[in-house]
C-alpha cells in the first residue's frame, strides 16, 4: 500500500475523531508566551476560531493518533470489526501540525484521542509523547486535552495531567448493561477506577500547590466525560440520574451528551434510526439547571414522562413551571433569587440584574421586558409592580401559550 | 439627537475627540463639563469618522472653564469600565450615552446597578456587542504567512472589525503569539509585532495583505472532515458564526457544498448499517441452507467465485462443531473438515469417543478467503465484519439443529457465536451460556496444532485432546 500523504491521515483522523463532542478550551490556568521561547496563551475563556455547519464549536485540532484499535465498540466507527480506512500519525507529526493551524490562528490547542493500539499503556504512552513535545521542546503554552484510556498505567494517567490542561475519559453508556453490551471490552469498573485516580490527582495537586506555589499544576481544567445518548435503552431519567452522580463522584467539570450518529459501516447492534437532536438538547438544558439553577437531580426527573422521558416539545425548565403552578406566580419585587431562577425565561444574567435592580426602585413589566428576550414567555409567571397573571397562570391552555409554536421546526434540516 | 433639535440650542458645546476610540479624551471633557454643570442635550461630541464633523459647525467649540475647586465628578469604577468598552462602539451616539450617564450618576450614586433603566440598558448592550466583536476577532482572524526581504517569517492577517476594537485587541495577540512577527492590517490602521515592540500604521486594504497559505488546504480538510453530516444544524453555525465573517475565512468557502450534500452523506451512513439480511427470510430447512449460501454475495468472500461449503451432519444434531471456514480441499470437495486440519479433529474426537457421525459439522464462514501465490491458494482468516456478516446463516443453522452442545474451534468461530472476538486461551475449557440455552465450549483450531512444532504442537495437542474429552463427558450428561 502506498503511504498515505498527511492530508489524506488529517482526513481520516479527524473524521474518526468528530464524535466526541467535547471541544471545550476554557477554564485553565491563564497563561502567555511572554519571556518564552514558544507560542500560545489560555486566557480562562475559551475561543471557537469557526463553527461547522452542524453548530458544534471548533476550537481544537481534535484527531485521533491512530484510528486502529483492538476493542470492538459497537457504537464506535473505530472498532477492529469496522471497514473503516486506518492511518496513524506519529508523534512529531501532530506536533508539527498543531504548532503550524496554532500560528494561523485557527485554534486554542489540541485535543488527542486514540484508537488502542499494541496495549492501553503504549498508546497512552505515545499520547503523552505528543504532549511532552509540545510542552517541553517547543514551549507550547495553548490548551491541551488529553483522552485517557481508562485500561492504562495510573502511573500513566498522572503523567498526562501534568500536560494536559484537562484529562477526560468516556463513561461511554448511561447503563453498566449498555456498556457491556456495546462496549465489550471496557469495564465500567476500570473507567470509574481512573476517573477516581484523575479526580484523587486534581485534589493532591491543588492542595499541593497551597503549600508551595511551585508545585506542578495538575490539569487545570479538570475532567470531563461523555456519554452517548440513544444507543442504548436508557431513558432520560436514568441519564440525569447518571450524570449527577458522576458530577458528585468525580466532581467533573462537563458531563457531555452526544446523541448517537449513525457512522459509516455500523455494527447491526446499534439501532438505525438516530435519537432527535433535540433530546440531546434537552439534556444539556436539563444539566444546566442542576449546575446553575439549583435544581435537584429529582426536581428534573419530575418532569419525566412514564417512560423516563422529557418533552421534546417544551425545555425542561417550563415543563416544571407547568408541572407545578402552584409554586407560581413569583412576585420580581420581593421573591428570593431561588424562586426567580425557577421562571421559565428568566436566565441567571436577568435574575442578577433584577436582584440589583430591584435595590433601586420598584420593578414594573416594562423594566422586566428590557432584561429579557420575550416577555410573553415569562409574564404568566411573575408578578410585577403593575402586573398580577390573575387568569393565565390558572389557565388550562397555558401550555399552548407559552410553548414554541412548531417545535418541529429546529428539526427542519435534519428530516 | 438630531440636527433640528441642536439648532434649538445655540448655547450647544461641541467637543471633538483625537480618535474614534479616544477614552482618556471624552473622560477629561466630560469631566469639565459636569464641573460646568452643562447638561447633556447641550453638548454634541465628535471624533473622526463619524458623519457629524461640520454638520453642527454653529456649536461653541471653545468649552467653559471650571471654577477653582469646583468638585470632581462622581464615577463608580463600574460605569468607568463600561464606559471603556463603550467607547470602541460604532454608534455615533456612544458619547453622549455615556456623557448622560456620567450626568445622572451624580445625582443617583448607584444608577449603574439598575440594568432595566433603559441608559443603562443600552450601555450594557453596546458594551456586550463591543466584547463580542473583540472575541470574534480573536476567534476569526486568519495569519497567512509571507517570507520577508531578511528571509524570516511574517504571519500576516486582514481583518474587518465591525467596532474600533484594533487597540484594545492588541494585547491579546502580543501575548498569544509573542516569539512570532506578525502584522495586523484593517480598514482602520495597522498593527506590527517584530516580536519586542508594537508599531500602529495607517488603514490598509484587503489587497495589502497575502492572498493564500499552503496550510489552508490543510485546515480546509480538516474543516470539512471533522463536520458531522448526521447533524446539521445551519442555524447554531450561523449565530456564531455570521456570514459577514465568511469572506475572510478560508475554510468558510466549503460551507454551502458541505450543507447540501449533508442530507445524502447521511443517509449513505444509515443504508450501510442497514443489516445485509434486513428482508432475508430464515430458510426453513437445512437444504435451502446449502442452497442459499451458494448464491449469497452480501460479502467480499462470497463474491470471490468460490463454491459455498454447507454444515453436514444428523439435521437434529445435540452436538455442533463450528470451525472458521473451508480451506482448499474442502471447497473442491464441498465438504466441511475434509482437508489436513480436518483430518486431524476427526481423529481427535474418534480417541474423545465423539461420534462424528450424531454431530452437526459447519463454519463460521461458509466460502473460502485465500490470495493466490502461484498454483496454490494461501488461506487468509477473515474479518470480523466478514465472520459478522456471516453469522445469520450460522444462526439459521442454529434454529433448525438446535444443538444442546456447540463446540467452536478457534477465534473466528467464537466470535461467530458470541458476537464477539475473545481470547481463546482465555475462554476455553468451561461452558459459556447461549441465549437459546445451548452450551458453548471454545477449544482452539486444529490447524493451529497443525502450524506447531515438537514439544509445543504435543502440549497443545493434549490441551486440545483434553478439551473434546471434557466436551464428551458434558455432552453425554447434557443427552441423558
Amino acid at each position: 500500500m502506498t503511504r498515505q500523504s498527511v492530508m489524506e491521515r488529517l482526513e481520516i483522523l479527524a473524521d474518526a475523531a468528530k464524535y466526541d463532542a467535547s471541544c471545550a478550551s476554557s477554564g485553565t490556568a491563564r497563561r502567555n508566551s511572554k519571556g518564552g521561547k514558544g507560542i500560545g496563551s489560555t486566557e480562562g475563556m475559551g475561543i471557537c476560531h469557526a463553527y461547522a455547519p452542524d453548530g458544534r464549536c471548533i476550537s481544537l485540532l481534535k484527531i485521533l493518533l491512530t484510528n486502529h484499535c483492538v476493542f470492538d465498540c459497537h457504537y464506535c466507527i473505530n472498532r477492529k470489526s469496522s471497514n473503516t480506512r486506518r492511518a496513524r500519525f506519529t508523534p512529531q507529526e501532530v506536533v508539527d501540525l498543531t504548532l503550524a493551524f496554532y500560528r494561523r490562528n485557527y485554534i486554542e490547542g489540541l485535543f488527542l484521542s486514540s484508537g488502542i493500539v499494541k496495549s492501553s499503556s503504549h498508546t497512552m504512552e505515545q499520547l503523552i509523547e505528543v504532549a511532552r513535545i509540545l510542552r517541553a521542546e517547543h514551549d507550547f503554552r495553548g490548551y491541551i486535552h488529553l483522552k485517557t484510556i481508562p485500561e492504562a498505567d495510573p502511573e500513566l494517567v498522572a503523567r498526562a495531567g501534568l500536560y494536559a490542561d484537562r484529562v477526560s475519559i468516556n463513561v461511554e453508556l448511561p447503563t453498566v448493561a449498555g456498556l457491556t453490551r456495546l462496549a465489550p471490552d471496557k469495564s465500567a469498573g476500570q473507567i470509574e477506577g481512573a476517573m477516581g485516580t484523575v479526580k484523587a490527582a486534581i485534589v493532591e495537586a491543588k492542595d499541593a500547590r497551597t503549600k508551595f506555589k511551585s508545585a506542578p499544576k495538575f490539569a487545570p481544567a479538570g475532567q470531563s466525560t461523555q456519554m452517548i445518548v440513544g444507543a442504548d435503552a436508557a431513558s432520560d431519567a436514568d441519564i440525569v440520574g447518571r450524570a449527577s452522580t458522576l458530577y458528585d463522584r468525580f466532581a467533573l467539570r462537563r458531563v457531555y451528551y452526544s446523541a448517537f450518529s449513525p457512522i459509516p459501516d455500523a455494527s447491526a447492534v446499534l439501532p438505525l434510526k438516530r435519537p432527535p437532536l433535540i433530546r440531546e438538547h434537552r439534556l444539556y438544558q436539563s444539566d444546566w439547571l442542576m449546575r446553575f439553577y439549583g435544581y435537584a437531580p429529582g426536581e428534573v426527573q419530575q418532569v419525566t414522562d412514564a417512560g423516563g422521558m422529557l418533552p421534546l416539545d417544551i425545555d425542561p425548565k417550563l415543563a416544571w413551571a407547568l408541572k407545578f403552578r402552584e409554586r407560581f406566580p413569583v412576585d420580581v419585587n420581593r421573591a428570593p433569587r431561588e424562586a426567580l431562577l425557577r421562571v421559565p425565561g428568566l436566565g441567571v444574567r436577568a435574575v442578577n440584574a433584577i436582584l440589583a435592580a430591584r435595590r433601586q426602585r420598584r420593578l414594573r413589566l416594562d423594566d422586566i421586558a428590557r432584561l429579557t428576550v420575550s416577555l410573553a414567555k415569562v409574564r404568566p409567571f411573575l408578578v410585577a409592580e403593575d402586573w398580577r397573571p390573575v387568569l393565565l397562570t390558572d389557565k388550562a391552555d397555558l401550555r399552548t401559550l407559552v410553548a414554541p409554536r412548531k417545535a418541529e421546526q429546529l428539526e427542519l434540516f435534519v428530516a | 439627537m438630531t440636527p433640528f433639535r441642536d439648532m434649538r440650542l445655540p448655547h450647544a458645546y461641541q467637543v471633538t475627540l483625537g480618535a474614534p476610540d479616544d477614552f482618556e479624551g471624552w473622560r477629561d471633557q466630560a469631566r469639565r463639563l459636569v464641573q460646568c454643570d452643562v447638561p447633556p442635550d447641550r453638548v454634541v461630541w465628535d471624533a473622526p469618522g463619524s458623519a457629524a464633523t461640520d454638520l453642527f459647525a454653529q456649536g461653541d467649540r471653545r468649552l467653559p472653564v471650571p471654577a477653582a475647586g469646583a468638585a470632581q465628578p462622581r464615577a463608580s469604577r463600574q460605569f468607568l469600565q463600561l464606559a471603556q468598552s463603550v467607547t470602541l462602539h460604532s454608534d455615533p451616539e456612544r458619547f453622549s450615552l455615556l456623557y448622560r450617564l456620567l450626568w445622572r450618576l451624580q445625582a443617583q450614586p448607584r444608577l449603574m446597578e439598575d440594568a432595566a433603566d433603559a441608559d443603562v440598558g443600552q450601555a450594557d448592550r453596546l458594551a456586550r456587542q463591543v466584547r463580542r466583536d473583540i472575541h470574534k476577532m480573536r476567534a476569526f482572524l486568519r495569519f497567512r504567512v509571507v517570507e520577508e526581504d531578511s528571509g524570516a517569517e511574517r504571519y500576516v492577517a486582514w481583518f474587518e472589525p465591525e467596532h474600533h476594537i484594533l487597540r484594545a485587541n492588541a494585547g491579546f495577540f502580543v501575548r498569544r503569539f509573542t516569539t512570532m512577527r506578525w502584522s495586523i492590517l484593517t480598514p482602520q490602521g495597522t498593527l506590527h509585532w517584530d516580536g519586542e515592540s508594537l508599531q500602529e500604521g495607517p488603514p490598509a486594504e484587503r489587497a495589502d495583505a497575502p492572498s493564500g497559505d499552503p496550510t489552508e488546504d490543510l485546515w480546509r480538510r480538516y474543516y470539512a472532515s471533522i463536520f458531522n453530516p448526521a447533524r446539521l444544524k445551519i442555524g447554531a453555525m450561523l449565530k456564531e458564526m455570521p456570514r459577514k465573517y465568511w469572506k475572510n475565512m478560508p475554510e468558510a468557502a466549503l460551507i454551502p457544498e458541505l450543507v447540501a450534500t449533508a442530507q445524502a452523506r447521511e443517509a449513505t451512513m444509515v443504508d450501510s448499517g442497514r443489516s445485509m439480511f434486513e428482508d432475508a427470510e430464515r430458510p426453513a430447512n437445512l437444504e435451502q441452507i446449502a442452497n442459499m449460501i451458494e448464491a449469497c454475495r452480501r460479502c467480499p468472500i462470497g463474491c470471490n467465485g468460490t463454491h459455498a461449503v454447507a454444515g453436514e451432519g444428523p439435521s437434529r444434531a445435540p452436538l455442533m462443531i463450528v470451525g472458521e471456514q473451508p480451506g482448499d480441499v474442502e471447497e473442491q470437495q464441498g465438504r466441511p473438515f475434509v482437508g489436513p486440519a480436518g483430518r486431524l479433529l476427526r481423529s481427535h474426537l474418534e480417541d474423545a469417543g465423539l461420534d462424528l457421525g450424531a454431530a452437526w459439522l459447519t463454519n463460521a464462514v461458509k466460502h473460502f478467503k485465500f490470495v493466490p501465490r502461484g498454483k496454490r491458494r494461501l488461506h487468509q482468516s477473515p474479518t470480523a465484519k466478514e465472520i459478522d456478516t456471516c453469522r445469520w446463516w450460522v444462526d439459521s443453522e442454529r434454529l433448525l439443529v438446535r444443538p444442546r452442545l456447540i463446540l467452536a474451534l478457534g477465534a473466528s468461530a467464537a466470535r461467530g457465536l458470541l458476537g464477539r472476538t475473545v481470547s481463546v486461551q482465555k475462554e476455553r475449557s468451561r461452558p459459556h451460556a447461549l441465549e437459546d440455552g445451548a452450551e458453548l465450549w471454545i477449544t482452539t483450531h486444529p490447524s493451529y496444532l497443525l502450524r506447531l512444532q515438537d514439544d509445543a504442537r504435543a502440549g497443545e495437542e493434549a490441551r486440545f485432546a483434553q478439551d473434546l474429552r471434557t466436551v464428551a463427558g458434558r455432552l453425554a450428561e447434557l443427552t441423558s
